[in-house]
């Protein structure tokens, strides 16, 4: 045998810390306890609040621990790492002595063991061990993954087995936490979080990101065509209404081209590129005066910005008696709203007009000669979008975990190796049965199988 | 009928299971245990036709949802998951005398759920919380703790039963041994821990959907890692280091409370989950 070196020492004592199972109680119960601080000490809060909330000496202590942000402090993250490394290293322990156990070449049974289980059962049958033996091994052929028989003094003993593999189950549990810390990992690296409000009609390229608060360019452009609210009480004198549904009418625009338009809600997400975006708020914010230019010809419908209605400008008079008085150079136009009947509106020529949907455009005709050109001015209260950006390429990971998890925690809890074995020997013209079985941990569960097993054989002939 | 109605004759339901079961318990009469039993699942089944009844009502009101939106309806659904699960134990385990402590949660979450500052009005539901990712999540979580309060009631008995009484004819001498209690515990945490897993799990894909992250330390979701990080520690050590009996009865009532505080003391907390 060579002698080990220092350092092989070393790797040796660090590779049994990490095997052990002391350790991964003690993590685990660290994690918990320290969880508890962050659910005390509300996080990420403005600093203010918390040297206020808190007083000088108490802030600097709580600061200089990362308490404010704990979830993503180094020692908190420490303790994931631990987590990680102990789970990694105690299943590839684990793993490569218990895998020729799980899948041996010839099973090998220990008659002995099964002897001693305080769960066989024992009866007496007048056929002959041949005769049994026959009927049990179809029973136990069918019900049972390995059948095993051999010759035994006056006798024979059946072995039968399944759900060996159930041993791997506690294994899959392990590598989904892995999983889940890899993609936790992935998404704190790789993916952003952020939110942006967007008035309607607007575009925006850029969003602010949650913990920073710094901006991060998108690289394409998000517009809000329009934004609808609703509410459960129709009553519109009510204030505290609550809303039902609120939507957003988003456009993708990469390249000054329209990518993707699609109307999201509550729930219900835009894609694109890997970037998630969410409808999370809303509000209301004053008009930003932007201007939106069209141009037509006389008799042409044009659609008004913010998909809100059409417009046709049906004639022009030098002339137009309105309400006892004249009008100088009028446009006639009809305003058709997207809901709603047509209306005739007289819009005097190089002057600001302000009659749509509430006051919310100023619309200005001027005449170039060869076309008409349309200028529609915003004005009033207007609704903007509150959506909340975010990427997280560490969710198909975080998935995998997922269903992982819920498998691995079956399997290791309701599924287990079962090993049973059938004893028959002749005795003074008769047959005695032992039926008894072995599971290395579902003794109770075990039980009942052995039961159930030897209630059936003793109906066999 | 209105499911109002049928919620208070299933409180009265619960009372009279609980108090059959002390009856049987006290005089040592197997009568009163089956009847209670047949309370209880006239209990559970009338619970289940009030739940979907309450389900019918909001949709008649024009607002319809499930009915599991708020502390009221959360109370109700927790009272028949728990004597479902109860129900399971008397039938596959044959063991009816943990009703003695079973059977207390569903009435008393009932009688709870009907006292006055309880909100029992059928509310509309905001935009967040339409998502049928939040109804698997709710159902998941309730039936996850209807088992560990089950597990947490046969660990009191566990920890009140003295070995001396194992020998005696006494009252406490009718509880199942410490092996069946000890086995017991550990069956209903592990069917608790797979739906609680499962709970947090819907409850993370919900999140996603709705706010983009899956994860987000609020303090419920946070309390409900605690909770599942407590199990996992107890499922650790009997498994590997083989504790066994007090010291798991133990570590079951201190998961039951991070339940409880995960259910109920996290409104002292701010957060988005907590229920007015
Ligand atoms: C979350 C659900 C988990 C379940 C259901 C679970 C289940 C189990 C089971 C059944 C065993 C016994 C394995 C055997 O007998 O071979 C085990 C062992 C072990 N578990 Fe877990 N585990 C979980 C999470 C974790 C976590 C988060 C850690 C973190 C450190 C961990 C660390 C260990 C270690 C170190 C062992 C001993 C491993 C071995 O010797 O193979 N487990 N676990």
């Amino acid at each position: 045998m060579t002698k080990l070196s220092n350092s092989d020492g070393f790797t040796n004592t660090l590779w049994k810390f990490f095997t052990s199972v002391k350790l991964s109680v003690f993590i685990l119960l660290s994690l918990a306890m320290t969880s508890i601080i962050g659910t005390l000490i509300p996080q990420n809060e403005n600093p203010m609040l918390y040297l206020k909330k808190y007083g000088e000496f108490r802030f600097s202590l709580f600061k200089s621990l990362d308490l404010f942000d704990m979830y993503h402090s180094w020692w908190f993250r420490f303790l994931l790492c631990m987590l990680t490394v102990n789970i990694i290293v105690c299943s590839i322990n684990r793993l490569t002595a218990t895998w020729k156990i799980i899948f041996p070449k010839t099973p090998k049974f220990n008659i002995n063991r099964f002897r001693k289980m305080k769960n066989r059962q024992e009866w007496t049958s007048t056929s002959t061990p041949e005769t049994l033996k026959t009927a049990y091994e179809t029973y136990l052929k069918k019900r049972f993954k390995t059948f095993l028989v051999e010759p035994a003094e006056n006798g024979y003993r059946l072995f039968a087995e399944k759900g060996r593999w159930t041993r791997l189950g506690v294994y899959v549990v392990h590598l989904s936490i892995i999983f889940l810390i890899i993609g936790g990992l992935v998404g704190s690296i790789f993916g952003f979080d952020g939110y942006v409000n967007i008035p309607e009609h607007e575009s925006i390229s850029s969003i602010f990101l949650q913990n920073s608060k710094l901006k991060k360019e998108l690289g394409f452009e998000i517009r809000c065509n329009d934004f609808n609210i609703s509410f459960y009480d129709s009553d519109m004198r009510n204030r505290n209404r609550m809303p039902k549904e609120y939507r957003s009418d988003l456009s993708i625009i990469k390249n000054n081209k329209e990518v993707i338009k699609k109307e999201i809600i509550v729930n219900d997400p835009l894609r694109y590129a890997g970037i998630n975006i969410f409808q999370s708020s809303y509000g209301q914010t004053k008009a930003s005066g932007l201007k939106y230019e069209k141009q037509a010809k006389m008799g042409q419908s044009i659609d008004m910005p913010g998909n809100t209605g059409t417009l046709k400008i049906e004639d022009f008079k030098s002339h137009f008696p309105y309400r006892g008085i004249t009008l100088d150079n009028v446009y006639i136009c009809v305003f058709t709203p997207k809901e709603g009947e047509p209306e005739h509106i007289l819009i005097p020529e190089n002057s600001r007009f302000d009659a749509m949907r509430n006051g919310d455009f100023i619309i200005s005709i001027e005449n170039l000669g060869n076309h008409l050109k349309i200028t529609f001015t915003e004005t009033g209260l207007k609704y903007y979008t509150g959506l909340q950006v975010t990427k997280d390429p560490g969710v198909p990971i975080v998935y995998t975990g997922f269903i992982f998890l819920i498998i691995g925690c079956y399997i290791t809890f309701f599924m287990f190796h079962k090993k049973i074995c059938v004893e028959l020997t002749t005795a003074g013209g008769k047959t005695n049965v032992m039926v008894s079985g072995i599971s290395e941990k579902n003794r109770p569960g075990m039980l009942s199988v052995t039961r159930r097993v030897a209630n059936q054989l003793k109906h066999l002939k | 009928m209105t499911s109002s109605k049928i919620f208070s004759i299933i409180t009265f339901l619960y009372g009279l299971a609980l108090v059959l079961y002390i009856i049987s318990w006290v005089f040592k009469k197997s009568f009163p245990g089956k009847l209670a039993v047949a309370a209880t699942i006239a209990g559970a089944t009338g619970n289940l036709a009030g739940v979907i009844l309450r389900w019918i009502e909001s949709y008649q009101m024009g607002i319809g949802h499930a009915p599991l939106s708020n502390l009221y309806e959360s109370l109700i659904f927790f009272a028949m998951t728990i004597a479902i699960v109860h129900l399971f134990i008397a039938f596959k385990y044959k063991q009816r005398i943990i009703g003695v402590v079973s059977s207390p949660i569903p009435f008393l979450a009932m009688a709870y759920a009907s006292l006055p500052k309880v909100n029992d009005s059928i509310q509309p539901l905001i935009p967040a919380l339409q998502s049928n990712w939040l109804i698997a999540h709710v159902m998941a979580c309730f039936i996850g703790y209807s088992a560990f309060a089950i597990a947490f009631g046969i660990s009191i008995i566990f920890l009140l039963k003295s070995p001396d009484d194992e020998q005696q004819t006494g009252i406490m001498a009718r509880i199942p041994d410490f092996d069946t209690l000890d086995d017991l515990t550990h069956q209903m945490v592990m069917f608790g821990f797979l739906f609680l897993s499962i709970g947090i799990i819907t409850g993370a894909v919900w999140a996603n959907q709705a706010w983009g992250r899956y994860w987000g330390w609020d303090p419920k979701e946070t309390w409900s890692l605690i909770t599942w990080l407590i199990y996992a520690t107890m499922l650790h050590a009997r498994l590997m280091r083989g504790w066994q009996g007090k010291r798991i009865a133990v570590l079951s009532c201190i998961g039951f409370f991070a339940v409880i505080f995960t259910y109920f003391g996290v409104n002292l907390l701010p957060g988005l989950h907590s229920y007015q």
